[in-house]
């Protein structure tokens, strides 16, 4: 697809959203959730259920997320299909109208929840083209506006997203991340019993470092055994080791990982030199392989689905996992000290390393899942299962 | 894991006739699997009963066995080709139990061959009611409570536990045959007898009621190294209640939420490791309760299915391809996905459109059933459409079903209906439930009022509703002017004609009579269409095409367009532009192309023969370098798989979809033509259409099809050729139709125009049988009029297959109906080579097909049915188009006739093609298999209205054992022994004679009724009396349920008498006792019988047969 000269397509009666990118290319549709407009790069997720998860992934913040599924809102929302109570994506685009929801667990609608949230959403785009064009050209950097009047400003609009920086060298973990320690307490949701506690009794002692993360992370450590804190990015390596870890987990997380690895890195230095058992995921992936001498690249094509297959290659065995990255560890320059675990099957990118005689190993997908298959509980359990 | 190399030939099962339950899907899965071993270099060995199959064309497998699918048979080819696997998971039920049976007896150990796929312990895990729950209790699924039951006591025990209302399924049975809902104790003991009686092993699985629950399926691909995917969630719009093969359906699932999807996925992957499904795919269905999402298991499948079928063509993933190499040892990271090129198979698929099934039924054919849906299925079609949201889905599939719906049209018998009249119907599971709960909200009923007596799902109901108000806006305010607002319309999937009708022309004028019409909808809107002048959907399609709204094409590429994928298989959508002009997908290449249009959902009189031609077409022209492109709609075909053809459009076939397609396919390369004389009625219907807009129709002219559908004008060309027609008339009116039978004589053959499968066809002995055909059957009018003809009784039909580039002619076949003239040729057994026709007269016949085809100007098939009475030959019918008959031809004479008459189409000579051999060292009988056991009360008699679901073809030396295994491939077992019970009608008592006096050789003992027995007694035969029913008892109705009678040879004339022997008929069929209802076809039976007298069946390959 040859990216087509900016379009100024008059605005059709009615539109009360518009989707604006950077070049000046502009879409209308039809606004619902918070009025306002924000700014952000352009992603997408062919995930078909879990909205209300991916909306509140914290990986998602300073982005616009296209879902490909074009019903989106069926289930409502509730409040326990949460992942964070940050601000993860700023809005979201869709092909449909949000029609009234239909699901035992909804209490709301996802138009009023998003509302609520101050998030954006934009109905009536073709999304599939929009992700065409995002495969092909890149994720755009762009503007999502609603104005229930219709009323725009677009030269404004255009404006803001042409002088938005974007995503490149942003330091978003800092941002999403918690700003003290948590005592996590809470386990997996289970049909009729929603989410269990944790146990009282004494469990090894996990110190999870929140570059972003899923809430659904730590409720999987806990059901595999530990016991949680979790503690912000910016933690420096004598506050985890304060804590007395058994084991330390890189959490998921947005932005640029060469932004947050400048201080993130060290800290895993650090508690690699001292053997502490580590466990990372996506960025937390990242920031282990960069910390143990990997590099990080950018990819051709990112991985944004729920149903992408990983071969890890001790067995042979294949798991379906759920993704959102655009950064891989570049798999064609591992250093010594580290091995490839896992490799996407679709593209041969690396999706898991281990750090050789180190009790340290990470995955690029998200093995908790939500939303998503839970194929990969296990790594969960291999983890606090070293924790010895 | 690379593939086995301890095994170098693998025997596939194929699924014999199409009939309720398991249609040509099983051929799609098979041709997949077939290719996809061969590819690997196995040696493939076939069995299917079933001619119209692709599978079964002679360059698919290695050996193809056109035989019964019996374990004795398959047997015998095992010893034969001594296969080193077997692959049961291809064909169906029939496969599974075959196979079973193949494992049990100890054939598969005595040589040696290994189960690929699903052993035989799985299999008996996952059909056996009692082994399945225990093992889903061990991995801590939920179960419907339930018991098994052998007997009436037992079953009412169960119901102690399971409460009323219950589900009872027969063990073993396809499509849930003989099970259903149980109310009240009364019924309840009904339908457990009945089951018992259906069930192979007398064992029903009682059931506690989960009506009105959510149903889901997962279709779920296993490899051996225990990698488990889904390829496709699908959601029932239909409630538990209603057999899933006959609910309304959609993919992917909408109503769960991420967290109750993975619970279903975990549950799903959970029961295949449980089940021990070795390798492929199988599919899993749950019911949740809509209150609190608990989730019960219903059953799963350890093979290819329907549902499977239908997943892969809703994803574009290829499951049987997939199976079949996993099934030889390959596991799931080492394949891709053919169709994209572009994703692994391990790939869970991401779609971003909705699919919607909906199935097609066939209750007009069944006199005396009820159109009531249940646990067992009925629907003998379904169509597919996809869009880019439910309402286009669904609105899209609702056109393409082909019975007469633009979309929701109203339900007229319920315009204006009291409350109580419209609750009455939304609460019986009919099949068109959907579009009463449409009417139900045009009447003022709510989505909660809805929602409670149907239990369809609300967020399916909020979308009819606005689909409803919609329409009403349509109707008060005119169709919008400017492209947004007729773009919104049209993805909503609104057509062309349904906007028509609902927009009303001057509505400006009307304004507030506009208003009205939306409020009341009904016979006030009509009327105001009547005064102001109805829009016309061609006026419709001119306003599109002014403001240029016109559908763009996206890919189904199993991954939402994360990745780009090659195969061009599409489907049309509205979208708005995103940046500049909506973004199309179609890239039309500019190569020489050719369009074939297929036949839509499957339908008793157009199924699977006409998809094989449609699929030889474009075999044929792909070979020659044509660009061909494949237009269809139902899932379940291989027309619609995606190497079939090189472009593949999944659309409904309106005229509005197929001529936006070409439109879009014009604008590069050269569009040679469309084909439309081989998907049946359904393309033809759109010839008009296509012309009119400048579209060359290749082969054989529309009008020239017309002309032979035209009683009068082709009563004219007969004439002039001075061939000889049965005595005809058309008839406009009641009036009209009793003086053209009084002129002609009765009997006559009554029918309707334009028809297919002989629908509404009646042979009328009377003026007062003609009165209540006229009142009941049809509605006569100057538009519509009845055809009558003369009733040639007891003559034998013929049906000529030939072909004609319009200068030469070339008879592929000529076929020997075994039932005599009257009953639907669909219905009919038939011969070819003819058994017992005298040379001349086959010669004339042949002689006729030349005429006639070089008159009509035939370029491409035509099929000609004849009768022959007292050395006559009479013209019946002309169809210059594809017959049913065609594959059966093809095989039994070993010739691509459907490629050649392609390639006629495109252009080439008959001469160009080496000649068609005549002469064979073998008969080959084609049998009709019919669907009667699910039509509780319909009498199971044939008539000019044809009933039969498929066809299996048998092959031997002589016609007896030929016709001996087309009956046994038909599910019918002849006896050997026992007792024989005739009655027949006055003049077939001297055809009979031979008959019976062969079975008292064979040592049979014969009872007759009144009349027949004393025939026969006087005839020196020694043949008993039995009462006729009304004749006291014991009847002879009494020694059928008893099992006293082993066959029964039973004929009838005019209406008392075939009520009469209804009983007879019906206890024969619910005791599975082989019942001849013809003269001609009990002779055969006989001769049948005493030729296996002793005999082995031989089995024979296909390729084996062609090469002599």
């Amino acid at each position: 697809m040859a990216d087509a000269a900016p379009s100024h397509a008059p605005q059709p009666a009615g539109a009360t959203g518009v989707l604006v990118l950077a070049a000046g290319h502009v879409a209308w549709g039809r606004g619902f959730g918070a009025e306002g407009a924000a700014v952000g790069e352009v992603c997408f997720n062919t995930a078909m259920t879990g909205y209300q998860e991916v909306m509140t992934d914290p990986s998602y913040a300073g982005q616009i997320v296209t879902f490909t599924f074009p019903h989106i809102g069926n289930v409502g929302v509730n409040d326990e299909d949460l992942e964070a109570h940050v601000d993860g994506a700023v809005g979201c685009v869709v092909r449909e109208d949000v029609t009234v929801p239909s699901n035992f667990r909804s209490t709301g609608t996802f138009g009023d929840w998003l509302a609520a949230k101050g998030k954006i959403g934009l109905s009536g785009i073709d999304t599939r083209a929009l992700t065409r064009r995002i495969r092909l050209l890149g994720a755009p950097n762009a503007v999502i506006a609603h104005a229930a009047d219709g009323k725009f400003d677009l030269p404004a609009l255009i404006k803001r997203a042409a002088d938005w920086p974007g995503l490149e060298g942003m330091d978003l973990a800092r941002v999403v991340s918690r700003s003290g320690n948590v005592e996590w307490q809470g386990g997996v949701w289970a049909l009729g019993k929603g989410y269990g506690r944790s146990p009282h009794s004494p469990r090894p002692h996990v110190v999870a470092i929140d570059y972003g993360a899923k809430d659904t992370i730590f409720r999987n450590l806990v059901k595999a055994g530990a016991q949680v804190t979790v503690v912000p990015a910016t933690a420096t390596l004598e506050q985890v080791l304060a804590l007395d870890p058994a084991g330390v987990f890189l959490s998921n997380g947005p932005g640029d990982p060469a932004a947050t690895g400048i201080y993130a890195v060290p800290v895993i230095q650090g508690l690699l030199e001292r053997d502490v058992p580590i466990f990372g995921i996506c960025l937390g992936h990242q920031m282990l392989g960069l910390a143990a001498g990997a590099k990080t690249a950018k990819m051709h094509q990112g991985h944004r689905g729920a149903n992408h297959p990983v071969k890890r290659l001790e067995d042979g065995v294949v798991e379906i996992t759920s993704m959102n990255h655009g950064f891989a560890v570049d798999n064609a320059a591992l250093p010594e000290g580290v091995e490839e675990t896992h490799v996407s099957l679709f593209d041969g990118s690396n999706c898991g390393i281990r750090v050789k005689g180190k009790r340290a190993f990470g995955v690029q997908y998200h093995p908790e899942a939500s939303p998503g298959p839970m194929d990969s509980f296990y790594l969960f359990e291999r983890f606090v299962g070293m924790l010895g | 894991m690379p593939k086995r190399t301890d095994i170098s030939s693998i025997l596939v099962i194929g699924a014999g006739p199409i009939i309720i339950g398991q249609a040509c899907e099983f051929d799609y899965s098979g041709t997949q699997a077939i290719k996809a071993l061969k590819e690997e270099g196995y040696r493939v060995v076939l069995v299917n009963s079933n001619p119209a199959t692709i599978m079964t064309d002679p360059d698919m497998a290695d050996a193809t066995y056109i035989e019964p699918i019996t374990p004795e048979v398959v047997a015998a080819i095992i010893a034969k080709e001594r296969p080193d696997a077997l692959l049961p998971t291809m064909g169906g039920q029939t496969a599974l139990n075959t196979a079973l049976a193949l494992f049990n007896d100890g054939t598969l150990e005595k040589y040696g061959v290994t189960m690929i796929g699903a052993d035989a312990d799985a299999i008996d895990k996952a059909e056996d009611r009692q082994r399945f729950r225990e093992a889903m209790d061990r991995i801590g699924l939920e179960s419907a409570r339930s018991g098994v039951a052998h007997n009436v006591d037992e079953a009412f025990a169960v119901l102690e536990r399971t409460g009323l209302p219950s589900i009872i399924r027969p063990s073993f049975t396809l499509g849930g045959t003989g099970g259903g809902v149980a109310y009240n104790k009364a019924e309840f003991e009904y339908i457990v007898k009945t089951g018992i009686d259906a069930s192979p092993t007398n064992e029903v699985l009682i059931e506690e009621s989960l009506l009105g629950w959510k149903e889901f399926e997962m279709e779920v691909v296993r490899d051996r190294k225990d990698n488990c995917i889904i390829i496709c969630a699908i959601e029932n719009v239909d409630p538990m209640g209603v057999h899933t093969g006959d609910s309304i359906t959609v993919a992917p699932a909408l109503t769960l939420t991420d967290k109750e999807y993975q619970i279903m996925r975990n549950a799903s992957i959970a029961v295949l490791r449980e089940i021990g499904v070795e390798t492929g795919g199988s599919n899993v269905q749950f019911a949740v309760n809509p209150a609190d999402g608990r989730l019960i298991v219903i059953e799963m499948n350890p093979r290819v299915s329907r549902s499977s079928a239908l997943a892969s063509k809703a994803t574009g993933f290829p499951i049987a391809r997939v199976a079949a190499k996993l099934a030889v040892g390959y596991t799931l990271d080492e394949l891709t996905n053919e169709i994209t090129g572009a994703t692994p198979a391990s790939f869970e698929p991401s779609i971003d459109y909705v699919v919607t099934k909906i199935p097609r039924f066939a209750f007009e054919k069944f006199k005396g059933a009820e159109p009531l849906l249940s646990t067992a299925m009925k629907s003998v079609g379904e169509v597919m459409a996809i869009g880019r949201n439910f309402k286009e889905s669904m609105q899209k599939a609702l056109r393409g079903l082909e019975t007469g719906l633009d979309g929701f049209n109203r339900v007229l018998e319920l315009e204006g209906a009291g409350r109580d009249e419209i609750t009455a119907a939304l609460s019986r599971q009919t099949p068109d439930r959907l579009l009463i709960a449409a009417q139900a909200f045009r009447e003022g009923f709510t989505l909660e009022e809805i929602h409670s007596i149907t239990s369809y799902d609300p967020w399916f109901l909020r979308h009819i509703e606005e689909i409803i108000d919609e329409e009403a806006a349509i109707m008060r305010d005119g169709l919008p002017n400017d492209a947004a607002g007729l773009r919104r319309l049209k993805a909503m999937g609104f057509s062309d004609k349904r906007l028509s009708i609902l927009a009303v022309r001057g509505i400006g004028v009307a304004g507030g009579m506009g208003e009205t019409s939306a409020k009341r909808s009904g016979l006030l809107h009509d009327a105001l269409r009547a005064m102001a002048g109805a829009t016309t959907e061609d006026e419709v399609r001119a306003l599109r095409n002014k403001l240029g709204v016109h559908p763009v094409f996206k890919r189904i590429d199993s991954c939402a367009a994360e990745f780009e994928a090659i195969t061009p298989y599409m489907y049309s959508t509205y979208e708005a532009p995103l940046f500049g002009e909506p973004e199309n997908e179609a890239m039309p290449s500019d190569r020489r192309k050719i369009v074939i249009l297929g036949g839509g959902p499957n339908r008793i009189g157009q199924g699977i023969e006409f998809d094989y031609c449609c699929c030889h077409a474009c075999y044929a022209l792909e070979e020659v370098g044509y660009e061909t492109i494949m237009i269809n709609c139902n899932p379940e075909t291989v027309s619609t798989d995606y190497d079939t053809s090189d472009r593949l459009y999944f659309e409904p076939l309106t005229a509005e979809d197929v001529l936006e397609i070409l439109r879009v396919e014009q604008q590069n390369g050269e569009l040679v033509g469309v084909i439309v004389q081989f998907g049946g009625q359904t393309p033809l219907k759109l010839a008009q259409a296509l012309e009119d807009a400048g579209i060359p129709i290749l082969g054989t002219s529309p009008d020239a099809i017309d002309l032979a559908e035209d009683r009068e004008r082709f009563a004219k060309l007969v004439n002039d050729l001075g061939l000889k027609q049965p005595l005809n008339g058309i008839a406009r009116s009641r009036d009209e139709a009793v003086a053209v039978a009084g002129r002609i004589g009765y009997p006559v053959l009554m029918r309707p125009s334009y028809v297919l499968g002989g629908r509404a066809m009646e042979i009328v002995d009377s003026q007062a049988q003609l009165d209540n055909y006229i009142t009941t059957a049809v509605s006569v009018s100057g538009d519509s009029p009845v055809l009558i003809d003369q009733y040639l009784r007891d003559a034998i039909e013929c049906d000529v297959d030939a072909l004609c580039d319009g200068t030469q002619v070339v008879v592929a076949g000529v076929m020997q109906h075994i039932e005599e003239a009257g009953i639907h040729s669909g219905d009919s057994a038939c011969t070819l080579p003819p058994y017992n026709l005298p040379a001349e007269i086959i010669a004339e016949m042949e002689r006729q097909a030349e005429l006639l085809a070089l008159a009509l100007g035939v370029k491409g098939l035509m099929n000609i049915q004849f009768a022959v009475k007292d050395g006559d030959v009479y013209l019946i019918e002309v169809n210059p188009r594809a017959s049913r008959t065609v594959p059966f031809v093809a095989k039994a004479i070993g010739q691509p006739v459907a490629k050649v008459a392609a390639r006629v189409m495109a252009g080439e000579k008959l001469s160009t093609f080496p000649p068609f051999k005549r002469t064979f060292d073998y008969m080959s009988v084609k049998e009709a298999v019919f669907p009667f056991a699910r039509f509780a009360g319909v009498d199971p008699v044939l008539s000019p209205e044809m009933k039969s679901t498929g066809e299996v073809m048998g092959i031997d030396a002589t016609f007896p054992i030929a016709f001996a295994k087309s009956q046994l491939g038909a599910g019918t077992r002849l006896p050997t022994g026992g007792t024989a019970f005739v009655s027949v009608k006055d003049s077939d008592k001297p055809v009979i004679l031979p008959a019976v006096r062969q079975l008292i050789e064979r040592g049979f003992k014969v009872i007759a009724t009144g009349g027949t027995q004393r025939y026969l007694a006087q005839a020196g035969l020694p043949v008993e009396l039995v009462n006729k029913v009304a004749e006291g008892r014991p009847h002879i109705v009494d020694k059928i349920i008893d099992g006293q009678i082993a066959l029964i040879f039973n004929t009838t004339e005019g209406w008392q008498s075939l009520k009469d022997s209804q009983s007879i008929r019906g206890s024969a069929l619910t005791g599975k006792v082989p019942y001849y209802t013809t003269a001609a076809a009990s002779v055969a039976a006989a001769q049948a019988i005493t030729a296996l007298e002793g005999a082995k069946l031989e089995v024979r390959s296909l390729q084996d047969y062609y090469s002599n």
